[in-house]
């Protein structure tokens, strides 16, 4: 049974047809990649998969249960995490700080007045285990907004995991990358399929063939194919609109 | 040297009871004393008292969530008229009026707050004077409610009972005190939930409201919450303002009223530091008592100084303390986070 489902999902802003009949499935323990032109609907898709903006039609389950038209906070709350595109961090808090505050422990005793923000000795040891699944352990105590861009790339990654997810939608992480800071974005991927299941938005075609169990192409809004990578390449129209020399 | 904002005036965690809360309680205890001493009055000293409630309380919101509100006023008027109201149509007592004033203020606030806390930004303010202006609206129209443009006159100022206790705050020196030990309890009860982790959430909502959302906060419920206790504190204020002025009335609630506070934090620094909104009310009283003793134009000077202020070196006074501060190397000795050393 898939872990994350969605069926038929609608989605449009005022005239404008933005996604017109997705269906996904993920299964538990995979690497889901979504590939496809620029325009042709992938980060609304995630919107909508995530909560940041309801459905106008479909169905979206979550470990069987119907998240459809659920809030971004309760939908986190199951265990659904994500990054952005776009970077988005508490910039003017130390790196360390952004993990605590995606803490679930930390955010249950979030309306608790007496307790002291950093006397948890616990919270600070799990933060810095988080960091430490991105490399990221060593730079804990300084201002988010002063590390460099592939580090606040893995930031993003880590603020994902850090509220236990059980699926983390990572949308254009190699976004702005280098070849170097891309091959170590990877590897850290590779590790972290071990324990969660991920679905990827990609731009970089060998770094999503190379790591993707099961690929969705979207185009105009729609899932035109979802395959393996390897049956992928096979496929003429996405090899030729898509892929270039990867194919 | 960039801006700095809240979250680098590291958190406290522990007793509130650090040297700067030292220095204020010292100073809220002895005014009395000394006030009259250099130059100023007793009455100055629970106009202060009531401004520092209504900025420290509206810096939950202002400067820790960073929600701009202008029209934060009108809760400080809704306090005073419930105050006075209680008083003259219920009963006259001390706890029952201020308990008025605080309910009405904060059903106020959170009716107006349910319909804002999805916005952000420009909209939010204009939102914000929007709902401050219909209040001051009614509060002038609704003559048989709050006396109209007169307000409300004559509102006693009842005794104090608590228990076998009871003494009169009829003399500005006695409710001197009671306002004191209320600004006190104000004082510590913020500095803790600030320096708690709610404190830390308001600022990571104002930083990246997304992402907050993302990593499971309801942001709406949390930016809902605090401006209804902001509007809590105001009414405090309010009904404190009601017993001084023996009096409400519609300028208590008026723009000027709402644009004055943002002023005094901002002045003051309250959007880098918990003691900000402090030092912004007092330079604001004693520019006026002082200033205002040589030219009828203080406040014209008080304006210029906000503009250069703004313009050179926007984090307030606070925010100069703290470059000086870090420049002589004596930053704060709070931590943002505990540095692994120290755990």
């Amino acid at each position: 049974m898939a872990l994350f489902e969605a069926q038929n999902l609608r989605k449009r802003f005022g005239a404008r047809v933005v996604l017109e009949n997705i269906s996904l499935s993920i299964e538990d323990g995979t690497v889901h990649g979504i590939m496809g032109p620029n325009g042709a609907g992938k980060t609304t898709c995630f919107h909508v998969l995530t909560g940041h903006h309801a459905p106008d039609a479909g169905r979206i389950t979550f470990a069987g249960r119907d998240i459809t038209g659920k809030k971004p906070h309760q939908i986190a709350r199951m265990g659904i995490s994500r990054s952005f595109q776009i970077m988005n961090l508490f910039d003017d808090t130390v790196v360390i700080e952004n993990v605590i505050l995606a803490l679930p422990e930390f955010r249950s005793s979030g309306l608790n007045p007496i307790r002291d923000v950093f006397g948890n000795t616990a919270l600070i040891d799990r933060a810095l285990a988080v960091l430490d699944q991105v490399g990221l352990a060593h730079r804990a105590w300084e201002k988010a907004a002063a590390l460099p861009y592939g580090e606040r790339r893995a930031l993003e990654i880590a603020v994902a995991l850090a509220p236990e997810p059980r699926i983390v939608f990572l949308d254009e992480p190699t976004s702005g990358l280098g070849t170097d800071a891309t091959r170590a974005l990877a590897d850290l991927i590779r590790d972290l399929r071990n324990r969660y299941t991920i679905c990827l938005i990609e731009h970089d075609m060998r770094f999503l063939f190379d790591l993707a169990d099961r690929i969705s192409v979207i185009h105009w809004g729609q899932v035109i194919d979802e395959n393996t990578p390897a049956n992928l390449r096979a496929n003429k129209w996405v090899a030729r609109s898509a892929l270039g020399e990867v194919a | 040297m960039p801006m700095i904002t809240l979250s680098d005036i590291p958190a406290r965690g522990g007793s509130p009871f650090t040297p700067a809360m030292g220095v204020f309680l010292l100073a809220l205890s002895t005014a009395p004393f000394w006030l009259p001493a250099v130059g100023l009055y007793q009455y100055l000293g629970i106009e202060v008292a009531i401004w520092l409630i209504f900025a420290l309380g509206f810096n939950l919101l202002f400067g820790y969530i960073g929600l701009h509100s202008f029209g934060h006023g009108a809760y400080l008027g809704i306090g005073a008229y419930a105050f006075g109201l209680f008083q003259q149509e219920i009963a006259v007592s001390l706890w029952g009026g201020l308990l008025a004033a605080i309910s009405a203020a904060t059903i106020a606030g959170g009716i107006v707050a349910a319909f804002i806390s999805h916005r952000r930004g420009i909209y939010y303010a204009l939102m914000t004077i929007a709902f401050g202006q219909i209040f001051w609206f009614c509060a002038i129209k609704l003559h048989g409610v709050t006396g109209g443009e007169d307000g409300l006159l004559g509102i006693p100022r009842p005794d104090f009972v608590l228990g076998p206790i009871r003494f009169s705050l009829a003399d500005n020196t006695s409710l001197y005190w009671f306002s004191a030990v209320l600004l006190a309890l104000v004082a510590i009860g913020l500095w803790r939930l600030v320096n708690a982790p709610f404190g830390r959430v308001l600022q990571a909502i104002r930083q990246n409201e997304t992402r907050a959302r993302f990593v499971g906060y309801d942001v709406w419920r949390i930016k809902w919450l605090t401006f209804t206790l902001s509007a809590a504190f105001a009414g405090l204020a309010g009904g404190l303002f009601s017993m001084a002025q023996e009096s409400a009335y519609p300028d208590v609630m008026s723009l000027h009223q709402s644009g004055l506070i943002v002023m005094m934090i901002l002045v003051g620094g309250g959007l880098v530091s918990f003691w900000g909104p402090v030092l912004g009310v007092i330079l604001y009283f004693v520019a006026r008592d002082v200033i205002g003793g040589i030219t009828e134009t203080w406040l014209l000077w008080f304006g210029l100084m906000f503009v250069i202020m703004v313009m050179s070196r926007p984090e307030g006074i606070a925010g100069l303390i703290h470059v000086a501060r870090t420049r002589l190397g004596h930053a704060p000795a709070g931590r943002s986070a505990p540095k692994p050393t120290e755990v």
